[in-house]
């Protein structure tokens, strides 16, 4: 008698997923970002609760759920109460197409890491995860609170016109991958022995972007944008609707960060598969080389939080339509015609990856070169003696 | 006669004011009107909000409330509403002996108490006619200049952190903590410090002070420029900041404003090289001014204005020579009837007191000429035509205490 069929596995592996990415979510993710804020912003971060404060998400999470749950006495009741599971939801759902390792066996049983390898995985986590914007919309306009309607329109506007070009750059990958699949867009990086990160360095930064901004967070984090409108869109929601919010928040993390794992970064790929030299690097497993990547991903959140000013809402929207939009078009033209140059080889993503790259640099150094010429002649400009004295 | 016409004019005046307001009650009637009876609202119509900002917001520093009229997210209109801090500090003056009164100028601008202290016990002096002895003078501008790091410090913490800089605001409270640490070690005291008398201080130095403060001075420089790394050529700040209430230098001195944002409209006018006081005259120090009046300007004003401070208390740790703390001055303090008013330049402005005595020894009024109070009303000014975002950064640029306000 077989137990561990595979439509057995398939429902073991979704409450695997429901179980855990909330967990690491509350436990690792959070504790890591505090305790990183903390050692940037030269001070400790959370080191009470528990050895190091590694319990400090159990802290959290009981306090939230122990909280009193407040609706506003005018709000709209029904619509208040779903918008924060409309924004779990489907970002959970999402998980369901991440490959988040090669088929791996347990004993006898073989089973792959992720729950469904769909043909339109790709199109599938842009269409599900847009879903969780309604969270945030209605989530502000049923509070009945002119902030929390601020941030919900914000919100609105932020995330509909991020779509576009984190879709566009997607496209210019999907001209290389041929495929929306999730696990063929890894093994296609690995046939073609290359990380469509090189050819893809724009997208990649175009998709990032647009990430950081689909997900709310800094310097993008306007809807919720606390000295402004003092938390937007969640500022009436407490308790345990609070903390679906939150949850739906960096679950959003999670998954922009392992699309970028996944369509950029090679998967569960180690660096340069193609190099013997490196061969050595394959004795770590697929599925931690996957949550290394993702893990780092994370972490430059975490970082852009730390360093960046907030944006003001046209500024964030000219950003987008004025040049991200543009930028991924124009991206598009260029892989299109990258692939063109040599059909049916992958010699004219390579070139690409060089041009990219070259320019990379060049642009890095131009920068660094900028900001030291700025500061000398900031300094220089510093008045340094006493001027004119006047009576 | 004259009576009559002067009444007569005025309403007119009234009259006419009447029908103004009411003509433009009935226009938006009728365009309410007009909607309701069917006609549904067009895309471009101005759909009014009244906003309340505060009392209770984040980044109104305190308890200022601002009633804002918007249109969607822009600002039609921002009005000020003051006084939910005020306690009658100027009526607690005439109630009390004049050393009494200076505790309570360190609750009027509480993030620069000393500087507060000073200007009370300056303006007595004047009144009194004492001379201050060097040692004296010279700590006390030590005082001022570390409270005006100080100052300035929480204000670009608070500042940042308002446009949603969160690291900078660490940094400078790190930076200020060592400043009230020195301020611990001088009076006991870190916030409401008391630290001046009127005719001198209440204390000397501690064993020890001024070589720590060398220490802590020759170290600054360089934590300002993380300051400055983390924000002056940041893209992001300085979209929020270039451009943001730009109001002239005309303007400017028909608001009164004073201050770094008078600086920062081009004008160099600064009370310490205008009308010194002190030992000020001999100190060498710039005034750093910028010509746009713009949130950056002044911003990048108050930055220099802390390395200026570095150079003046280096000079004065270098003046420091021993001698009295104290000049002389009566066991009672009676000063003859008449009136007086004395400035300083405090982080924020001038700040000044207007004593007019009686020969006892309470003063008769006591007037106070706060900077923040002042610099304040150039808020609604500065914030029509912005966004709700730009007002969060204007109430910042302003550099308000609302102790101070609202007294």
């Amino acid at each position: 008698m077989k137990v561990l069929t595979p439509t057995v596995l398939t429902y073991l592996k979704v409450v695997i997923l429901v179980a855990t990415v909330p967990a690491i979510v509350g436990f690792v993710i959070v504790l890591a970002e505090r305790r990183f804020m903390g050692f940037m912003q030269g001070r400790l971060g959370p080191n009470r609760v528990g050895p190091k404060g590694t319990l400090q998400g159990l802290a959290d999470l009981l306090k939230l759920v122990t909280k009193e749950d407040i609706t506003p006495a005018k709000a709209e009741k029904a619509v208040h109460f779903l918008s924060p599971v409309l924004a779990v939801i489907p970002a959970l759902t999402a998980l369901a197409v991440i490959p988040f390792g090669p088929p791996i066996k347990i004993g006898r049983v073989s089973t792959p890491l992720w729950v469904a390898d769909i043909n339109i995985g790709l199109l599938f986590i842009l269409a599900i995860t847009s879903i969780g914007v309604y969270g945030i919309i209605l989530g502000g306009w049923s509070s009945n609170n002119k902030y929390s309607l601020l941030g919900g329109l914000r919100s609105a506007a932020q995330l509909v016109s991020y779509e576009v070009p984190m879709g566009l750059a997607l496209v210019s990958v999907l001209l290389m991958t041929r495929s929306l699949s999730m696990v063929e867009i890894v093994q296609r990086q690995q046939a073609t022995h290359l990380w469509f990160v090189f050819p893809g360095l724009l997208a990649f930064f175009l998709y990032f972007v647009s990430g950081v901004a689909e997900t709310n967070r800094n310097p993008f984090d306007l809807p919720e944008a606390e000295s402004e409108l003092v938390s937007g869109f969640n500022t009436e929601y407490s308790g345990v609707k609070f903390a679906f919010f939150f949850l739906g928040e960096y679950t959003g993390m999670i998954i922009i960060s392992c699309v970028a794992v996944t369509v950029f970064f090679g998967g569960w790929l180690p660096p340069f598969p193609n190099v013997p030299a490196l061969d050595f690097l394959s004795i770590v497993p697929p599925f931690a080389w996957f949550l290394l990547k993702v893990g780092f991903f994370i972490f430059c959140y975490i970082w852009f939080r730390t360093t960046f000013p907030r944006y003001r809402f046209d500024q964030l929207m000219a950003l987008g339509w004025k040049w991200m939009i543009p930028i991924s078009l124009a991206n598009i033209l260029i892989v299109a015609l990258a692939i063109l140059w040599t059909p049916g080889r992958t010699d004219g993503l390579v070139r690409l990856s060089w041009i990219f790259g070259g320019l990379f640099v060049l642009l890095f150094l131009l920068a660094k070169l900028r900001q030291k010429l700025a500061r000398r002649d900031r300094l220089a400009a510093e008045p340094t003696s006493a001027q004119t004295v006047r009576g | 006669m004259t009576d009559e016409r002067i009444s007569q004019a005025e309403r007119e005046e009234a009259a006419s004011f009447a029908e103004r307001a009411k003509a433009a009650a009935a226009a938006a009637g009728s365009a309410a009107a007009g909607r309701a009876a069917g006609e549904p609202p067009t895309l471009f119509d101005v759909q009014e909000m009244e906003l309340n900002f505060g009392p209770q917001h984040p980044s109104t520093h305190g308890v200022l409330r601002i009633v804002l009229r918007v249109d969607g997210e822009k600002i039609l209109e921002a009005k000020p509403d003051i006084g939910y801090l005020h306690r009658g500090t100027e009526k607690l003056f005439e109630t009390e002996t004049y050393p009494m009164g200076i505790p309570h100028t360190d609750r009027m601008d509480y993030v620069a108490a000393a500087t507060n202290n000073h200007a009370f016990c300056l303006t007595i002096e004047k009144l009194l006619g004492v001379e201050i002895p060097r040692r004296a003078q010279l700590i006390r501008v030590m005082l001022d200049e570390l409270q005006r790091l100080s100052s300035h410090l929480v204000w670009l913490g608070t500042s940042g952190l308002d446009l949603g800089a969160v690291t900078p605001f660490w940094y400078a409270f790190r930076e200020r903590e060592q400043i009230l640490d020195f301020f611990e070690e001088y009076c006991g005291a870190r916030l409401t410090l008391n630290c001046m008398r009127i005719g001198g201080l209440p204390f000397d130095l501690t064993p020890g002070w001024t070589a720590r403060l060398l220490e802590f001075v020759d170290d600054l420089p360089s934590r300002i420029d993380d300051y400055e790394q983390l924000l002056t050529d940041n893209r992001i700040w300085k979209k929020r900041t270039v451009g943001i209430g730009v109001i002239s230098a005309e303007e400017c001195i028909e608001y009164g404003l004073t201050g770094p944002i008078l600086r920062g409209s081009g004008v160099e006018w600064d009370l310490r090289r205008a009308q010194p006081y002190e030992c000020y005259e001999e100190l060498d120090f710039a005034i750093p001014t910028r010509q746009n009046g713009d949130t950056y300007d002044r911003y990048i004003v108050r930055v220099q204005e802390m390395r200026q401070s570095v150079r003046i208390l280096r000079q004065c740790l270098d003046r420091l020579e021993e001698g009295e703390i104290r000049g002389k001055v009566p066991r009672v303090i009676k000063p003859p009837a008449q009136e007086v008013y004395a400035s300083i330049e405090s982080p924020k402005g001038e700040l000044g007191f207007y004593c007019v005595s009686n020969g006892s020894n309470r003063p008769y009024r006591m007037h106070c000429r706060p900077p923040s109070f002042i610099n304040l009303q150039a808020l609604p000014r500065l914030a029509k035509g912005h966004l709700i975002s730009d007002l969060v950064a204007l109430i910042g640029t302003i550099d308000i205490v609302l102790g101070e306000v609202d007294r």
